[in-house]
Order: structure tokens, then sequence, then C-alpha cells
């Protein structure tokens, strides 16, 4: 299958929606809980045992991003999101069937292994076209595409909730729902297919201006041997990590922090907090990377980081004395949580061109999977030992959130270090000469 | 480091009104059930006010 050129007259703003149509299924990732209750109920199944096909779904995500990255340069956005579709959806059609036959190995095996690989080849899939298609706002691209994986799970969760309750919540009405998830996602996504077309080459008509790869072009493999990538992979680490550390406790700590005051937070109000933070999760990844076209990728990550350790010192400090304090700070927090993740491919463009910046972008999710075993073991294993030693309320997080600071101002620090990739790591330009690679060489040597 | 960049969008002159309407159809295939996703969320979000 060969990358869809686009024919003349086709429009840029086409593709987002193509993106979009990947993402926002993809995204039903994290809506996964709905399914957890009912799949313990009718398969008889321990709370971890129910949480697998969602953890190795994760898993695949990072491992198929990074491994799969260069292919989907290789192929193009149309076989990336064919391949999405077949696993994504076949996932959830082997789940149906392991839910029928009441074999979890099957559920394991179909939506965690072959979705997950859907899930990291969806993910990186629209990346490096739409930084093609946009290359005046590269940050608003990306983050139109990277918020609706945070979207996917606000559609997904109501829905997959109403079909157990017409299905039911038994081993049939399980398949039935798993069956008619996986028929929709598959005609749902297939727009992107259908939509999805790459820049016409500079040379292919002189009708349309068309994208000419400026600045630096570094290969993905060259990409890993720079610091670069290094430091913006600690950068994101840092950032996601922050951000893990309150959604991952975000209804308990809430309530903790409350519950010694005159004005205690229910459970209701606490699933309305969770609720919210989504929102900001979602807001910041379109608003703060759009943001980032305007401002400059370093300066957005100066005040994701910044003014990240700022909003959890207020938190530590005076959190406990305002609810409105605590919840404008963790809206804040996930705010520029979601931006940290949609920002980072128009970032990697910056840095190391357009040229491999999907495969680039695939290997720095990485620092995504190790962020997401980071966040909640920290907060996790501090508030157990605080709890341990007979603290309550707001102190059980107080250590959480000095680790956090600390984290981010690493995280603030390596952005700080961050400067233009050497020139010796950029493949060499077609039609150059060896004298005017060494002139720039030598213009970044001086510069 | 700065967002800017020195290529220009790589758009043809303007989309002709087939494709303009199949700009809509696009946006709305992918807007409606985020928007559905959306509603849903305000509803629950509004629970930390009143519950």
């Amino acid at each position: 299958m060969s990358p869809p050129v686009a024919p003349p007259g086709w429009s840029r703003w086409l593709v987002p929606p193509a993106a979009l149509a990947v993402h926002l299924s993809i995204g039903q990732a994290y809506a996964w809980s709905v399914f957890k209750p009912p799949l313990e109920s009718a398969l008889g199944l321990s709370g971890t045992q129910s949480a697998l096909p969602f953890q190795l779904g994760i898993v695949m995500l990072g491992l198929s991003a990074a491994f799969g990255g260069t292919l989907v340069e290789r192929k193009g956005p149309r076989w990336a999101m064919t391949v999405a579709l077949i696993c994504f959806s076949s996932g959830f059609l082997l789940s149906a069937l392991g839910a029928a036959t009441e074999q979890y190995w099957l559920i394991v095996l179909g939506y965690g292994f072959v979705g997950g690989v859907g899930l990291g080849i969806g993910y990186i899939s629209p990346v490096s076209t739409l930084i093609k298609w946009f290359p005046d706002r590269p940050g608003m691209a990306t983050g139109i595409a990277i918020m609706g994986f945070g979207g996917g799970a606000l559609v997904a969760s109501p829905w997959s909730a109403q079909m157990l309750e017409s299905f039911g919540a038994d081993s049939t009405g399980i398949a039935l729902a798993f069956l008619v998830h996986g028929l929709t996602y598959a005609v749902f996504m297939l727009l992107g297919v259908l939509l999805v077309r790459v820049p016409r080459p500079a040379r292919a008509a002189a009708d349309a201006p068309a994208a000419t790869p400026t600045g630096p072009q570094v290969s993905a493999r060259d990409a890993l041997r720079t610091p670069q990538f290094w430091l913006l992979w600690l950068v994101l680490c840092t950032n996601v990590t922050a951000g893990i550390g309150i959604l991952e406790k975000a209804a308990p700590m809430i309530t903790d922090f409350f519950a010694d005051t005159s004005a205690p937070v229910s459970v209701t109000a606490a699933a309305g907090f969770v609720a919210l933070l989504s929102a900001a999760n979602m807001a910041g990844r379109i608003g703060w990377s759009s943001a980032s076209d305007l401002i400059g990728r370093k300066n957005i990550y100066r005040l994701y980081l910044g003014a990240g350790a700022l909003m959890y010192a207020l938190i530590a400090l005076f959190g406990d004395s305002s609810r409105t304090l605590f919840v404008l700070c963790a809206l804040v927090i996930l705010s520029f949580y979601g931006g940290g993740f949609a920002t980072a491919p128009a970032y990697l463009k910056d840095l190391f061109g357009t040229y491999q910046v999907g495969a680039v972008h695939g290997r720095l999710l990485t620092a995504w999977s190790t962020a997401g075993v980071l966040g909640p073991l920290i907060v996790n294993w501090v508030a157990d030992r605080q709890e341990e030693a007979g603290r309550h309320g707001s102190s059980l997080y107080g250590l959480s959130f000095v680790i956090m600071i600390g984290l981010l101002v690493a995280g603030f620090v390596a952005n700080e270090l961050v400067r233009p990739v050497h020139p010796r790591h950029h493949v060499s330009r077609p039609h150059e000469t060896k004298e005017a690679a060494d002139e720039r060489r030598e213009q970044h040597e001086s510069a | 480091m700065s967002g800017e960049s020195s290529t220009s969008p790589p758009e043809a002159p303007a989309a002709g009104p087939g494709r303009r309407g199949l700009i809509v159809f696009a946006w709305l295939w992918v807007g409606l059930p985020l928007a559905y996703g959306l509603y849903e969320l305000v509803r629950k979000a509004a629970q930390l006010f009143i519950g």
C-alpha cells in the first residue's frame, strides 16, 4: 500500500477529522474500567485480573509505537490506520468470543495484545502527516488528534455503560457489547483510512505549494543518539508523572483533603471532580499545544514544568484551606499534563525535522509507559506509608507532592538544556555538495 | 526554540463545493460523538458543585 497522495484541490482540513476518527476510537482504552465490574461478576475474576487486558494494552501501545514507528513512516498513514483498524476491531471481536465462551485468556489476548498493537500504531499513525500538512501550526494540528485520544474515553464511557445496561452484565451481554464495539469502531475508523492523504511532493504540481522539508532532518535511529532526545524523554516523563500523581487518586485525594473540614466532599462531588479533570486534560491538549505555535515549544514546557511545580506547592501549602484553590490548581496541573502529550510531536519536529518524526515520537512514548508505572507507584506507596504511620487527611499526600515538585524541577532543568541538534546527525540532503554540508556544520558550531 | 516554520501550508488554492461538503461531513462524523461525550462530561462535572 503506497502512501495516498492528495489530488489537486484536496483540503488539509480533511486530515484532522481523519486523525480524530482513529484517536477518538482508540481513546476508548481509558474507559476499560466500565467492563471491569461485569467481567469480575460474570467470570469470577479479581480486580487485578480484570485490569490485565488494559495493562497489557498499554504495554503493547508503548512497544508497538516504539518498534513500529519506522515502518509507519515508510508505509504511510493509510497503511498504519488500516493496521490500527484491523487490530483494534479484531481485538474486540476476539474478546466477544472470549466472553461468549467464558475463556478469559481470549479477552486478554484480544483486547490486550491484538488491540494494544492497534493502540500504538493508531496513536502515531497521523502525527507525521499532520505535521507535514500544517507546517505553520504543527502544535495545533497534533493537539487536535491527541485531544481525540483524551476524548475517546468521554464518548466510550457512557456509551459502553448504556450498552451493558441494555444487553445485561452477564457473559452473553458482555460478548454482545464487545461485538458491537468492534463493528462500530471498524466503521468509524474507516473514515480516517479513506480520508487521509499525504501532501504532494514539491515538484509534483505547479498550482499547489507543497511542503518542502527545511531545517534539521534527523533519522529515528540517529535521534536516539542525541542528548536532545533523552532530555525530551525526561521532560515528558516528569510532566506525565506529575499529572498521573493527581489523576491516579483524584477522587480519594479530594475527599481526604477536606475530610476534617466543615465542608467535606461527598462521593458524588468527588466523581464530578474527576470528570472536570478529564475536561482540563482534553482542553490542555488542544489549547496549550496551539499556544506553543505562538510562544514556542521551549517556553510552553517552561510553563508546564515551572508553573506545574508552583501549583503542586500551592496545593501542598494551602490546598486544605480552600476547595476552590485545590480544584483550580489540580485543573491547571491536568491541563499541563494533556498539553505535554500534545506538544511533544511539534517539539520533536522542531528538533529533528519531519523526516521520521512519527517514528521518533513512537520511541518517545516509552517515557509515557515509564511514567504510567512511576506516577501511581509514588502516590500510592507514599499514601500507604503515611496511613501506616497513623496520618490522615491532606497529610497523606504531602510527601508525594514534594517528590512531584522535585521531578518537575528536574524536567524544567532538562528542558533548559535542550539545544538544536548538531548537523552531524542530520541526514544528507539531496543535491547537497560536501562543501555545502561542511558549511552547514560550521554555521551550527559558530551559532 | 521557536515553533515557527519556514514552510508554507501545502494547501491547494481553494476547496471546491464537493470538497466543502466532504469537510462538513467529516467534521460532523467526529464532532457529533465528541459532543455527546462532552455533554455527558458536563452533566457529571456539575456534581462537584451540587453534590
